[in-house]
């Protein structure tokens, strides 16, 4: 072979070779380092369904302190009559009245989205950027709202959710609050975290 | 020549033949020239320096006390206040200097509009520096996080919650960058090793490459002239001066003057009425409630405007994404400027009157979209801020036309004084 002819075919499919080589090597190296953020087993673990006692909980009021699942805060609360009964009155004022979007399991999918009409069960967390929203349960005006009917105002970037958790036309939130899953171990304790039947 | 002089002689030519230290100094120092009309607005490029200087060295010392875990955070900043010898001083100089920075470096990128110091040949010069303000950014929100007070917290968490915006792989990502399903001391954690560790290298490098493309073409000027086109006859510009010492000591009394300011913030307005350090941040984080208003500090608070902005949805998706897009969009957009601008000239002095009205109008809008972001919404002010983010990103979009159609002035051939 002489010293001035350079197979140059070959050099590149070389370089290209050494190169594709190189980036799965890259690839297969930030496995670890990708994979070592996600939430590790003591996360995991720390994220398991909580018992809550809702004996006490008197109409209107919303269980407190707020009890944590996962480190993101649940809002427990009982809803009264008047509550329950203008709950329909005004879905035009709503994004999405019937809860088409996956917001709740199977079982909430219903008018006041819970198990039970008077217990609402919601994942305390704005569904914008992830505030807790305020417990404004009184039918009054409000300075964010002077036709108010009682439901949640987040202080962040004024989103508003009704008493069932449906959130309000426009608002940046864009999807009801979440309800986790749950169920009843009792009349009066409620377990979040996991469904019926599953464990 | 005495002893002493010709030993040092002798120590510097023996590291010459092996590391180029006197070409170096020469080259950027005192043989690089820097045109002699620099005004006021050239200073802070300096400052932003000693400001990096600031940080690093008391960012160092306070992670000799700062423990960066969800039980101790806040109380071992409490303890650097309290107890630590000077930790109170250490830790307002940080806090500080962090306004500090977006300070200067605001008023540098200013600089920057109103002389063109983006045009050719200084584009990579803006991109190297919009790419330092972004990891300046970054650099401050995971900063932010650490002192674990309730504003630490759910400012984070507003933040973070924008990956979920992300249509599809959204939640996940979310929860992959907290490390948990809300933000807890994971989170913490590791925003602590991207603040010490991760962003600063990334800035000290970037801050270097933006120095050295800057000495490859030499400085702009107020009067966007190209001092190296007349030279004397040993081929120095004759509108330019050495570096150092002419610029080095001649920015001294600028200097003092700084640092008095900054003296003056740190030990008498630390907190700057809640727009530096917020008020909420003096509780614990708590991942159960929510203070009463969440403002970012105030260096963030024009894109935070223009996330809010973003009240209805379009094309199937929601706002919130639509929100994000547009605070994502105005900070990258500035990336492009050198291409946007297609005037003959540099300088603002010889733009027409569109550059002018245009600039003028951005400014405005950018202050009023900065004070939007520290107060609740409205219907009022969320109106304005979204006629503003109009305004911010016309100043941008519009500029090929307005740059093309406008009448200039004539450029002199050498600075003028």
């Amino acid at each position: 072979m002489s010293e001035s002819s350079v197979n140059s075919g070959r050099r590149n499919f070389l370089l290209g070779a050494t190169a594709v080589v190189g980036a799965g090597g890259v690839a297969g190296l930030a496995v670890p380092f990708v994979g070592s953020w996600s939430p590790s087993a003591r996360a995991l673990a720390a994220g398991a369904p909580i018992k809550v006692d809702i004996s006490r909980l008197e109409p209107g009021e919303i269980l407190g302190p707020i009890p944590a699942w996962r480190d993101k805060p649940v809002f427990v609360f009982r809803r009264s009559e008047t509550m329950l009964a203008q709950l329909d009155e005004r879905p035009e004022r709503l994004a999405d009245p019937a809860s088409e979007r996956q917001q709740q399991p199977s079982y909430a999918k219903n008018s006041t989205r819970s198990i039970r009409p008077d217990i609402a069960v919601l994942i305390g967390l704005c569904t914008h950027l992830s505030c807790s929203p305020k417990y404004r349960p009184a039918i009054e005006p409000q300075e964010f709202d002077p036709e108010w009917a009682g439901g949640f105002y987040c202080p962040c970037h004024g989103s508003k959710f009704d008493l069932a958790g449906r959130v309000y036309q426009g608002v940046p939130a864009p999807s009801n609050l979440e309800v986790p899953p749950h169920y009843y171990e009792s009349d009066n304790v409620v377990v979040i975290g996991e469904d019926e039947g599953v464990a | 020549m005495s002893a002493i002089e010709q030993s040092f002689k002798n120590v510097m030519a023996w590291i010459d033949d092996r590391l180029p230290v006197t070409e170096a100094y020469e080259k950027h120092l005192s043989k690089y020239y820097a045109p002699k009309n620099l005004n006021i607005w050239y200073y802070f490029g300096i400052f932003s320096f000693l400001v990096l200087a600031n940080q690093l060295l008391t960012g160092i010392w306070l992670t000799m006390s700062y423990v960066p875990t969800g039980e101790e955070a806040f109380a071992s900043v409490e303890y650097i206040m309290r107890d630590v010898e000077y930790g109170w001083m250490l830790r307002y100089m940080h806090s500080t200097g962090a306004s500090a920075f977006f300070v200067v470096v605001y008023l540098h990128m200013f600089r920057g509009l109103l002389y063109g110091s983006y045009q050719k040949p200084r584009e990579l010069i803006w991109i190297l520096g919009m790419l330092i303000y972004i990891a300046l950014m970054a650099e401050g929100f995971f900063g932010y996080l650490l002192p674990w007070g309730n504003m630490s917290f759910w400012g984070a968490q507003v933040i973070v919650s924008l990956a979920s915006a992300i249509p599809l792989v959204g939640e996940d990502l979310a929860i992959w960058v907290r490390g948990d399903f809300n933000m807890s001391g994971v989170t913490l954690n590791r925003f602590f090793a991207l603040h010490v560790v991760l962003v600063p290298l990334f800035l000290l490098v970037l801050v270097v490459l933006h120095v050295l493309a800057l000495h490859e073409v030499g400085s702009n000027n107020p009067d966007g002239v190209d001092i190296k086109k007349t030279t004397d006859d040993t081929g120095k510009p004759l509108d330019g001066m050495p570096f150092h010492p002419y610029f080095t000591i001649g920015k001294l009394p600028g200097i003092i003057i700084f640092l008095f300011l900054f003296c003056a913030v740190m030990f008498f307005y630390p907190d700057g009425g809640g727009y530096l350090i917020e008020h909420p941040n003096y509780e614990p984080a708590d991942p159960l409630k929510t203070p009463e208003l969440i403002a970012p500090v105030w260096y963030y608070t024009p894109f935070y405007s223009m996330l809010r902005a973003a009240t209805f949805p379009l094309f199937g998706l929601d706002a919130k994404f639509w929100g994000l897009v547009v605070m994502a969009g105005a900070i990258i957009l500035p990336i492009v400027l050198p291409w946007l601008d297609k005037s003959p000239v540099k300088s603002i002095r010889y733009k027409g009157m569109g550059s002018k009205v245009m600039l003028g109008l951005f400014v405005i809008a950018f202050f009023i979209l900065g004070y939007l972001g520290t107060v609740h919404p409205t219907p009022l002010r969320t109106l304005m801020a979204q006629i503003c983010t109009g305004i911010y990103f016309a100043y941008f979009l519009l500029m090929p036309w307005y740059t093309a159609v406008e009448k200039t002035k004539p450029v002199p051939d050498r600075v003028t004084m």
